[in-house]
Protein backbone atom coordinates (compact mmCIF):
# COMPACT_ATOMS: atom_id res chain seq x y z
CA UNK A 1 0.00 0.00 0.00
CA UNK A 2 1.75 3.08 -1.20
CA UNK A 3 -1.06 5.62 -1.11
CA UNK A 4 -0.07 8.94 0.48
CA UNK A 5 -2.53 11.76 1.11
CA UNK A 6 -0.99 14.97 -0.19
CA UNK A 7 -0.17 17.39 2.61
CA UNK A 8 -1.22 15.14 5.49
CA UNK A 9 1.21 14.64 8.33
CA UNK A 10 -1.12 13.74 11.20
CA UNK A 11 -0.91 14.41 14.87
CA UNK A 12 1.07 11.74 16.64
CA UNK A 13 3.17 9.16 14.92
CA UNK A 14 4.12 7.22 18.01
CA UNK A 15 1.40 4.69 17.64
CA UNK A 16 0.67 2.90 20.85
CA UNK A 17 1.20 -0.80 20.05
CA UNK A 18 -2.04 -1.54 21.89
CA UNK A 19 -3.97 0.25 19.11
CA UNK A 20 -5.32 -2.05 16.38
CA UNK A 21 -5.04 -0.83 12.78
CA UNK A 22 -7.26 2.11 11.84
CA UNK A 23 -7.98 3.07 15.45
CA UNK A 24 -7.34 6.39 17.23
CA UNK A 25 -7.03 6.70 21.00
CA UNK A 26 -9.63 8.92 22.69
CA UNK A 27 -9.87 10.20 26.22
CA UNK A 28 -13.62 10.86 26.13
CA UNK A 29 -16.12 8.14 25.36
CA UNK A 30 -18.09 8.35 22.11
CA UNK A 31 -21.40 6.51 21.84
CA UNK A 32 -22.62 4.21 19.09
CA UNK A 33 -26.33 3.43 19.45
CA UNK A 34 -29.06 2.86 16.90
CA UNK A 35 -31.85 4.56 18.84
CA UNK A 36 -32.80 6.24 22.10
CA UNK A 37 -31.08 5.08 25.28
CA UNK A 38 -33.34 2.68 27.22
CA UNK A 39 -33.61 3.44 30.95
CA UNK A 40 -33.84 0.26 33.00
CA UNK A 41 -34.34 0.34 36.75
CA UNK A 42 -32.30 -2.19 38.72
CA UNK A 43 -35.52 -3.06 40.58
CA UNK A 44 -36.96 -4.40 37.34
CA UNK A 45 -33.72 -5.62 35.81
CA UNK A 46 -33.34 -9.32 35.18
CA UNK A 47 -30.69 -11.29 33.41
CA UNK A 48 -31.16 -14.75 31.99
CA UNK A 49 -29.31 -17.44 30.10
CA UNK A 50 -31.40 -19.71 27.92
CA UNK A 51 -30.17 -22.93 26.32
CA UNK A 52 -31.90 -25.89 24.68
CA UNK A 53 -32.08 -27.32 28.23
CA UNK A 54 -33.88 -24.47 29.96
CA UNK A 55 -33.40 -21.01 31.41
CA UNK A 56 -31.63 -19.48 34.41
CA UNK A 57 -32.62 -16.04 35.63
CA UNK A 58 -31.02 -13.65 38.11
CA UNK A 59 -32.47 -10.54 39.69
CA UNK A 60 -30.18 -7.58 40.36
CA UNK A 61 -29.65 -8.60 43.99
CA UNK A 62 -28.93 -12.20 43.06
CA UNK A 63 -26.51 -10.99 40.44
CA UNK A 64 -24.65 -8.77 42.92
CA UNK A 65 -24.18 -11.79 45.18
CA UNK A 66 -22.16 -13.61 42.49
CA UNK A 67 -18.37 -13.55 42.29
CA UNK A 68 -17.37 -10.14 40.93
CA UNK A 69 -14.21 -9.58 38.90
CA UNK A 70 -12.14 -6.43 38.40
CA UNK A 71 -11.31 -6.13 34.72
CA UNK A 72 -8.74 -3.84 33.15
CA UNK A 73 -8.84 -3.83 29.38
CA UNK A 74 -8.63 -1.86 26.13
CA UNK A 75 -11.83 -1.30 24.13
CA UNK A 76 -12.13 -0.72 20.40
CA UNK A 77 -15.15 0.75 18.62
CA UNK A 78 -15.82 0.09 14.94
CA UNK A 79 -16.11 3.86 14.41
CA UNK A 80 -12.30 4.07 14.78
CA UNK A 81 -11.82 5.07 18.41
CA UNK A 82 -10.17 3.05 21.17
CA UNK A 83 -9.89 3.60 24.91
CA UNK A 84 -6.89 2.03 26.52
CA UNK A 85 -6.68 0.69 30.07
CA UNK A 86 -10.34 1.01 31.02
CA UNK A 87 -11.45 -0.53 34.30
CA UNK A 88 -14.66 -2.38 34.90
CA UNK A 89 -16.34 -4.59 37.48
CA UNK A 90 -18.67 -7.39 36.56
CA UNK A 91 -19.51 -11.06 36.61
CA UNK A 92 -17.63 -13.27 34.21
CA UNK A 93 -19.56 -15.37 31.73
CA UNK A 94 -17.65 -18.38 33.11
CA UNK A 95 -19.28 -17.79 36.49
CA UNK A 96 -22.71 -17.48 34.92
CA UNK A 97 -22.31 -20.64 32.86
CA UNK A 98 -21.23 -22.76 35.87
CA UNK A 99 -23.56 -25.74 35.91
CA UNK A 100 -25.15 -24.83 32.57
CA UNK A 101 -24.89 -27.40 29.80
CA UNK A 102 -25.36 -26.73 26.13
CA UNK A 103 -24.36 -28.36 22.89
CA UNK A 104 -24.76 -25.04 21.06
CA UNK A 105 -21.65 -23.21 19.83
CA UNK A 106 -23.10 -19.71 19.45
CA UNK A 107 -24.86 -17.12 21.55
CA UNK A 108 -27.23 -14.29 20.77
CA UNK A 109 -27.02 -11.46 23.30
CA UNK A 110 -30.37 -9.69 23.78
CA UNK A 111 -30.78 -6.18 25.13
CA UNK A 112 -33.48 -4.05 26.66
CA UNK A 113 -34.64 -1.96 23.71
CA UNK A 114 -34.60 -4.96 21.40
CA UNK A 115 -31.04 -5.05 20.08
CA UNK A 116 -29.20 -8.28 19.52
CA UNK A 117 -25.65 -9.31 18.65
CA UNK A 118 -24.15 -12.73 17.97
CA UNK A 119 -20.92 -14.12 19.49
CA UNK A 120 -19.38 -17.62 19.43
CA UNK A 121 -19.74 -19.19 22.89
CA UNK A 122 -16.05 -20.08 23.12
CA UNK A 123 -15.23 -16.38 22.73
CA UNK A 124 -17.30 -15.56 25.81
CA UNK A 125 -15.74 -18.20 28.08
CA UNK A 126 -12.27 -18.57 29.63
CA UNK A 127 -12.00 -15.08 31.03
CA UNK A 128 -12.88 -13.30 27.79
CA UNK A 129 -16.23 -11.69 28.65
CA UNK A 130 -18.24 -10.24 31.52
CA UNK A 131 -21.57 -8.71 32.38
CA UNK A 132 -20.27 -5.39 33.70
CA UNK A 133 -22.13 -2.89 35.85
CA UNK A 134 -19.33 -0.56 36.98
CA UNK A 135 -16.95 1.60 34.97
CA UNK A 136 -14.07 3.51 36.54
CA UNK A 137 -15.49 2.91 40.00
CA UNK A 138 -18.94 4.32 39.18
CA UNK A 139 -22.21 2.63 38.25
CA UNK A 140 -22.31 2.25 34.48
CA UNK A 141 -24.30 5.13 32.93
CA UNK A 142 -27.34 4.32 30.81
CA UNK A 143 -25.79 6.07 27.81
CA UNK A 144 -22.94 3.55 27.96
CA UNK A 145 -25.18 0.54 28.50
CA UNK A 146 -26.08 0.63 32.19
CA UNK A 147 -27.30 -0.78 34.41
CA UNK A 148 -25.33 -3.66 32.89
CA UNK A 149 -23.71 -4.47 29.58
CA UNK A 150 -21.86 -7.38 28.13
CA UNK A 151 -18.17 -6.70 27.58
CA UNK A 152 -16.21 -8.78 25.10
CA UNK A 153 -13.13 -6.57 24.83
CA UNK A 154 -11.28 -8.59 22.22
CA UNK A 155 -14.04 -7.89 19.67
CA UNK A 156 -15.27 -4.52 18.34
CA UNK A 157 -17.36 -2.90 21.00
CA UNK A 158 -20.76 -3.24 19.31
CA UNK A 159 -20.48 -6.92 20.33
CA UNK A 160 -20.42 -5.71 23.94
CA UNK A 161 -24.20 -5.43 24.04
CA UNK A 162 -25.44 -2.44 26.02
CA UNK A 163 -28.47 -2.84 28.36
CA UNK A 164 -28.02 -6.59 28.15
CA UNK A 165 -30.90 -8.70 29.43
CA UNK A 166 -29.91 -12.18 28.41
CA UNK A 167 -27.90 -14.68 26.42
CA UNK A 168 -29.61 -17.30 24.28
CA UNK A 169 -27.49 -20.14 22.94
CA UNK A 170 -28.01 -21.25 19.36
CA UNK A 171 -26.65 -23.95 17.06
CA UNK A 172 -25.73 -21.59 14.20
CA UNK A 173 -23.98 -18.23 14.01
CA UNK A 174 -27.10 -16.23 13.15
CA UNK A 175 -26.46 -12.50 12.64
CA UNK A 176 -27.81 -10.09 15.25
CA UNK A 177 -29.22 -6.60 14.77
CA UNK A 178 -25.90 -4.87 14.11
CA UNK A 179 -24.62 -7.65 11.90
CA UNK A 180 -27.77 -7.46 9.76
CA UNK A 181 -27.20 -3.71 9.45
CA UNK A 182 -23.81 -4.06 7.84
CA UNK A 183 -21.39 -4.92 10.62
CA UNK A 184 -19.14 -7.96 10.38
CA UNK A 185 -20.38 -11.30 11.69
CA UNK A 186 -17.29 -11.73 13.92
CA UNK A 187 -15.66 -8.32 14.53
CA UNK A 188 -11.98 -8.85 15.37
CA UNK A 189 -10.34 -5.38 15.57
CA UNK A 190 -6.87 -6.77 14.85
CA UNK A 191 -8.13 -8.12 11.53
CA UNK A 192 -10.26 -4.99 10.94
CA UNK A 193 -13.41 -7.08 10.64
CA UNK A 194 -15.58 -3.97 10.59
CA UNK A 195 -18.14 -4.49 7.86
CA UNK A 196 -19.26 -7.32 5.63
CA UNK B 1 -27.24 -0.18 -3.86
CA UNK B 2 -27.54 -1.43 -0.33
CA UNK B 3 -25.62 -4.65 -0.81
CA UNK B 4 -22.56 -5.61 1.16
CA UNK B 5 -19.82 -3.03 1.20
CA UNK B 6 -16.76 -4.63 -0.27
CA UNK B 7 -13.71 -4.36 1.88
CA UNK B 8 -11.51 -2.50 -0.56
CA UNK B 9 -10.44 1.09 -0.21
CA UNK B 10 -11.17 3.15 -3.31
CA UNK B 11 -9.46 6.31 -4.39
CA UNK B 12 -11.77 9.29 -4.72
CA UNK B 13 -10.74 12.36 -6.56
CA UNK B 14 -11.82 15.76 -5.24
CA UNK B 15 -13.64 17.39 -8.13
CA UNK B 16 -14.74 20.40 -6.11
CA UNK B 17 -14.19 21.80 -2.61
CA UNK B 18 -15.88 24.96 -1.45
CA UNK B 19 -16.68 26.81 1.73
CA UNK B 20 -20.04 25.67 2.97
CA UNK B 21 -20.12 27.80 6.14
CA UNK B 22 -17.49 29.80 8.04
CA UNK B 23 -16.28 26.54 9.61
CA UNK B 24 -17.23 23.84 7.11
CA UNK B 25 -16.36 22.71 3.60
CA UNK B 26 -18.35 20.90 0.98
CA UNK B 27 -16.32 18.23 -0.76
CA UNK B 28 -17.44 16.59 -3.98
CA UNK B 29 -15.65 13.32 -4.74
CA UNK B 30 -15.57 11.29 -7.92
CA UNK B 31 -15.07 7.72 -6.76
CA UNK B 32 -14.26 5.26 -9.48
CA UNK B 33 -16.30 2.12 -8.94
CA UNK B 34 -18.56 3.66 -6.28
CA UNK B 35 -21.65 1.41 -6.26
CA UNK B 36 -24.09 4.21 -5.36
CA UNK B 37 -25.55 4.58 -1.89
CA UNK B 38 -28.77 4.83 0.06
CA UNK B 39 -29.75 8.09 1.72
CA UNK B 40 -28.28 8.23 5.24
CA UNK B 41 -25.24 6.01 4.70
CA UNK B 42 -21.69 7.10 5.46
CA UNK B 43 -18.18 6.34 4.30
CA UNK B 44 -14.79 6.16 5.96
CA UNK B 45 -11.96 8.44 4.86
CA UNK B 46 -8.41 7.32 5.52
CA UNK B 47 -5.54 9.81 5.43
CA UNK B 48 -2.00 8.48 5.10
CA UNK B 49 1.16 10.42 5.98
CA UNK B 50 4.44 9.85 4.11
CA UNK B 51 5.73 7.62 6.94
CA UNK B 52 2.68 5.38 6.70
CA UNK B 53 0.81 6.83 9.68
CA UNK B 54 -2.95 6.79 9.05
CA UNK B 55 -6.01 8.45 10.52
CA UNK B 56 -9.52 7.26 9.65
CA UNK B 57 -12.85 8.99 10.30
CA UNK B 58 -16.46 8.47 9.22
CA UNK B 59 -18.40 11.04 7.18
CA UNK B 60 -22.04 10.92 6.20
CA UNK B 61 -22.92 11.22 2.55
CA UNK B 62 -25.14 14.14 1.55
CA UNK B 63 -26.05 12.57 -1.79
CA UNK B 64 -27.97 9.39 -2.61
CA UNK B 65 -28.73 7.10 -5.50
CA UNK B 66 -26.66 5.48 -8.21
CA UNK B 67 -23.62 7.19 -9.65
CA UNK B 68 -20.01 7.74 -8.70
CA UNK B 69 -20.25 11.31 -7.39
CA UNK B 70 -20.37 11.63 -3.63
CA UNK B 71 -21.12 14.87 -1.74
CA UNK B 72 -19.72 15.41 1.74
CA UNK B 73 -19.83 18.32 4.15
CA UNK B 74 -17.24 18.46 6.89
CA UNK B 75 -17.32 20.78 9.88
CA UNK B 76 -13.98 21.75 11.36
CA UNK B 77 -13.34 20.91 15.00
CA UNK B 78 -10.54 23.36 15.82
CA UNK B 79 -8.54 20.81 17.82
CA UNK B 80 -9.28 17.92 15.54
CA UNK B 81 -6.79 15.85 13.62
CA UNK B 82 -8.72 15.10 10.44
CA UNK B 83 -11.45 17.71 9.99
CA UNK B 84 -9.10 20.77 9.89
CA UNK B 85 -7.06 18.99 7.23
CA UNK B 86 -10.14 18.22 5.12
CA UNK B 87 -11.58 21.73 5.49
CA UNK B 88 -8.40 23.82 5.16
CA UNK B 89 -5.81 21.81 3.24
CA UNK B 90 -7.60 19.67 0.68
CA UNK B 91 -7.72 21.12 -2.85
CA UNK B 92 -9.54 20.19 -6.03
CA UNK B 93 -7.63 17.42 -7.78
CA UNK B 94 -6.45 15.80 -4.54
CA UNK B 95 -7.03 12.11 -4.02
CA UNK B 96 -8.63 10.69 -0.88
CA UNK B 97 -9.00 7.05 0.10
CA UNK B 98 -12.58 6.10 0.95
CA UNK B 99 -14.40 2.96 1.97
CA UNK B 100 -18.12 2.40 1.73
CA UNK B 101 -20.98 2.92 1.53
CA UNK B 102 -21.46 1.91 5.17
CA UNK B 103 -24.36 1.57 7.56
CA UNK B 104 -27.60 -0.24 6.88
CA UNK B 105 -29.80 1.09 9.66
CA UNK B 106 -29.75 4.88 9.53
CA UNK B 107 -31.12 4.86 5.97
CA UNK B 108 -34.27 5.99 4.28
CA UNK B 109 -35.45 4.46 1.03
CA UNK B 110 -38.28 5.90 -1.06
CA UNK B 111 -41.34 3.89 -0.11
CA UNK B 112 -44.36 6.21 -0.10
CA UNK B 113 -45.30 4.83 3.29
CA UNK B 114 -48.27 6.42 4.96
CA UNK B 115 -46.43 7.26 8.16
CA UNK B 116 -44.60 10.58 7.96
CA UNK B 117 -40.87 11.05 8.34
CA UNK B 118 -39.44 13.49 10.86
CA UNK B 119 -35.82 14.47 10.38
CA UNK B 120 -33.96 16.14 13.25
CA UNK B 121 -30.41 17.38 12.79
CA UNK B 122 -27.99 19.29 14.97
CA UNK B 123 -25.12 21.11 13.23
CA UNK B 124 -23.29 18.87 10.76
CA UNK B 125 -25.74 16.14 11.79
CA UNK B 126 -27.96 17.47 9.04
CA UNK B 127 -25.70 15.90 6.38
CA UNK B 128 -27.32 12.43 6.11
CA UNK B 129 -30.74 14.09 6.39
CA UNK B 130 -29.88 16.20 3.34
CA UNK B 131 -29.41 12.95 1.42
CA UNK B 132 -32.86 11.84 2.58
CA UNK B 133 -34.44 15.15 1.53
CA UNK B 134 -32.77 14.93 -1.87
CA UNK B 135 -33.82 11.33 -2.36
CA UNK B 136 -37.38 12.19 -1.30
CA UNK B 137 -37.45 15.10 -3.73
CA UNK B 138 -35.74 13.36 -6.64
CA UNK B 139 -38.02 10.34 -6.53
CA UNK B 140 -41.15 12.48 -5.99
CA UNK B 141 -41.91 10.24 -3.03
CA UNK B 142 -45.25 11.09 -1.42
CA UNK B 143 -44.25 10.46 2.22
CA UNK B 144 -44.76 13.61 4.31
CA UNK B 145 -41.33 14.89 5.36
CA UNK B 146 -40.36 17.49 7.92
CA UNK B 147 -36.97 18.64 9.17
CA UNK B 148 -36.07 20.26 12.47
CA UNK B 149 -32.61 21.80 12.12
CA UNK B 150 -30.68 23.13 15.12
CA UNK B 151 -27.74 25.32 14.11
CA UNK B 152 -25.65 28.11 15.57
CA UNK B 153 -26.32 31.03 13.22
CA UNK B 154 -27.89 31.58 9.78
CA UNK B 155 -24.40 31.49 8.23
CA UNK B 156 -23.98 27.92 9.51
CA UNK B 157 -26.69 26.55 7.21
CA UNK B 158 -25.55 23.50 5.24
CA UNK B 159 -26.99 22.85 1.76
CA UNK B 160 -29.34 25.86 1.66
CA UNK B 161 -30.29 25.00 -1.93
CA UNK B 162 -31.73 21.67 -0.77
CA UNK B 163 -33.43 23.13 2.30
CA UNK B 164 -35.25 25.88 0.43
CA UNK B 165 -37.60 23.32 -1.14
CA UNK B 166 -38.21 21.46 2.10
CA UNK B 167 -40.47 21.87 5.11
CA UNK B 168 -37.88 23.04 7.66
CA UNK B 169 -38.12 24.43 11.21
CA UNK B 170 -34.91 26.17 12.20
CA UNK B 171 -33.67 26.56 15.77
CA UNK B 172 -30.78 29.04 16.01
CA UNK B 173 -28.74 28.46 19.11
CA UNK B 174 -26.33 31.45 19.03
CA UNK B 175 -27.78 34.10 16.72
CA UNK B 176 -31.06 34.19 14.80
CA UNK B 177 -31.67 36.12 11.56
CA UNK B 178 -32.91 39.70 11.91
CA UNK B 179 -36.61 39.81 12.64
CA UNK B 180 -36.76 36.14 13.69
CA UNK B 181 -39.79 35.65 15.97
CA UNK B 182 -37.89 33.98 18.79
CA UNK B 183 -34.53 34.80 20.38
CA UNK B 184 -31.58 32.50 19.75
CA UNK B 185 -31.26 29.66 22.23
CA UNK B 186 -30.88 25.95 22.61
CA UNK B 187 -33.59 23.60 21.53
CA UNK B 188 -36.02 22.92 24.36
CA UNK B 189 -38.49 20.12 24.86
CA UNK B 190 -41.38 22.53 24.23
CA UNK B 191 -39.95 23.79 20.96
CA UNK B 192 -39.25 20.20 19.96
CA UNK B 193 -42.86 19.22 20.72
CA UNK B 194 -44.15 22.17 18.69
CA UNK B 195 -41.89 21.54 15.68
CA UNK B 196 -42.16 17.82 14.95
CA UNK B 197 -44.90 15.46 13.80
CA UNK B 198 -46.86 14.47 16.92
CA UNK B 199 -46.35 11.01 18.39
CA UNK B 200 -49.98 10.22 17.47
CA UNK B 201 -49.07 10.48 13.78
CA UNK B 202 -46.52 7.71 14.33
CA UNK B 203 -43.68 9.36 12.45
CA UNK B 204 -40.46 7.55 11.71
CA UNK B 205 -37.71 9.72 13.18
CA UNK B 206 -34.15 10.11 11.94
CA UNK B 207 -32.09 11.99 14.52
CA UNK B 208 -28.45 12.92 13.97
CA UNK B 209 -25.85 15.18 15.53
CA UNK B 210 -23.32 15.26 18.33
CA UNK B 211 -23.74 12.57 20.97
CA UNK B 212 -25.09 15.04 23.54
CA UNK B 213 -27.65 16.47 21.12
CA UNK B 214 -28.88 13.04 20.10
CA UNK B 215 -29.08 11.75 23.67
CA UNK B 216 -31.06 14.77 24.83
CA UNK B 217 -33.48 14.91 21.93
CA UNK B 218 -34.05 11.14 21.83
CA UNK B 219 -34.93 11.13 25.53
CA UNK B 220 -37.39 14.02 24.99
CA UNK B 221 -39.02 12.25 22.06
CA UNK B 222 -39.60 9.17 24.20
CA UNK B 223 -41.03 11.37 26.97
CA UNK B 224 -43.33 12.97 24.37
CA UNK B 225 -44.75 9.54 23.59
CA UNK B 226 -42.76 8.54 20.50
CA UNK B 227 -42.15 4.81 20.21
CA UNK B 228 -38.40 4.22 20.75
CA UNK B 229 -38.49 1.66 17.95
CA UNK B 230 -39.50 4.39 15.50
CA UNK B 231 -36.47 6.54 16.34
CA UNK B 232 -33.24 5.90 14.46
CA UNK B 233 -30.15 7.75 15.59
CA UNK B 234 -26.67 8.54 14.35
CA UNK B 235 -24.21 9.99 16.88
CA UNK B 236 -21.26 11.89 15.43
CA UNK B 237 -19.20 12.13 18.62
CA UNK B 238 -18.34 14.85 21.10
CA UNK B 239 -20.44 15.46 24.15
C1 LIG C 1 -21.29 7.76 11.26
C2 LIG C 1 -20.63 9.10 11.40
C3 LIG C 1 -20.85 10.08 10.44
C4 LIG C 1 -20.23 11.34 10.55
N1 LIG C 1 -20.51 12.29 9.60
C5 LIG C 1 -19.95 13.51 9.70
C6 LIG C 1 -20.25 14.53 8.72
O1 LIG C 1 -21.01 14.32 7.77
N2 LIG C 1 -19.67 15.76 8.87
C7 LIG C 1 -18.81 16.03 9.91
O2 LIG C 1 -18.29 17.17 9.96
N3 LIG C 1 -18.51 15.08 10.85
C8 LIG C 1 -19.04 13.83 10.75
N4 LIG C 1 -18.74 12.87 11.69
C9 LIG C 1 -17.71 13.16 12.70
C10 LIG C 1 -16.33 12.80 12.13
O3 LIG C 1 -16.23 11.40 11.97
C11 LIG C 1 -15.17 13.20 13.04
O4 LIG C 1 -15.41 12.70 14.33
C12 LIG C 1 -15.00 14.69 13.13
O5 LIG C 1 -14.72 15.23 11.83
C13 LIG C 1 -13.84 15.03 14.08
O6 LIG C 1 -12.65 14.42 13.62
P1 LIG C 1 -11.25 15.11 13.92
O7 LIG C 1 -10.19 14.15 13.53
O8 LIG C 1 -11.20 16.48 13.33
O9 LIG C 1 -11.28 15.30 15.49
P2 LIG C 1 -10.54 14.36 16.56
O10 LIG C 1 -9.10 14.64 16.53
O11 LIG C 1 -11.00 12.96 16.35
O12 LIG C 1 -11.25 14.85 17.87
C14 LIG C 1 -11.04 16.10 18.47
C15 LIG C 1 -11.92 16.24 19.70
O13 LIG C 1 -13.28 16.57 19.32
C16 LIG C 1 -14.22 15.62 19.86
N5 LIG C 1 -15.27 15.40 18.87
C17 LIG C 1 -15.32 14.42 17.92
N6 LIG C 1 -16.44 14.55 17.18
C18 LIG C 1 -17.11 15.63 17.66
C19 LIG C 1 -18.34 16.26 17.32
N7 LIG C 1 -19.12 15.81 16.32
N8 LIG C 1 -18.71 17.35 18.03
C20 LIG C 1 -17.95 17.83 19.04
N9 LIG C 1 -16.79 17.25 19.42
C21 LIG C 1 -16.37 16.18 18.75
C22 LIG C 1 -13.41 14.39 20.08
O14 LIG C 1 -14.01 13.57 21.05
C23 LIG C 1 -12.05 14.95 20.51
O15 LIG C 1 -12.07 15.27 21.87
C24 LIG C 1 -19.36 11.62 11.62
C25 LIG C 1 -19.14 10.63 12.59
C26 LIG C 1 -19.75 9.38 12.49
C27 LIG C 1 -19.50 8.35 13.56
Amino acid sequence: MSFITRGFSGRSHDRDPRLPPGQTEVSDWPVLSAGPTPRVDTEEWEFSIRTENGAHTWTWDQFMALKIDDVSTDIHCVTHWSKLGTSWRGVSIDTLFEGIETSHDFVMAHSYGGYTTNVPLDELLNGQAWIAFEFDGEPLEAEHGGPARLIVPHLYFWKSAKWVRGLVTMPNDDPGFWEQSGYHIHGDPWKEERYW
Amino acid sequence: MSGPADTAWRVGSVSRISKETPSAARIVLDVDGWPGNDAGQHLDIRLTAPDGYTATRSYSIASAGPGMVVDLAVDKLPDGEVSPFLVDDVMAGDKLEVHGPLGGWFVWRPDAASSPVQLIGGGSGVVPLIAMLRSHHDTADATPFRLLYSLRTPEDTFFPEVLKDADVDYVYTRRAPDGWPTPAGRLTKDVLAASVFAAAEKPRVFLCGSTGFVETVAAWLVELGHDPRMIRTERFGGT
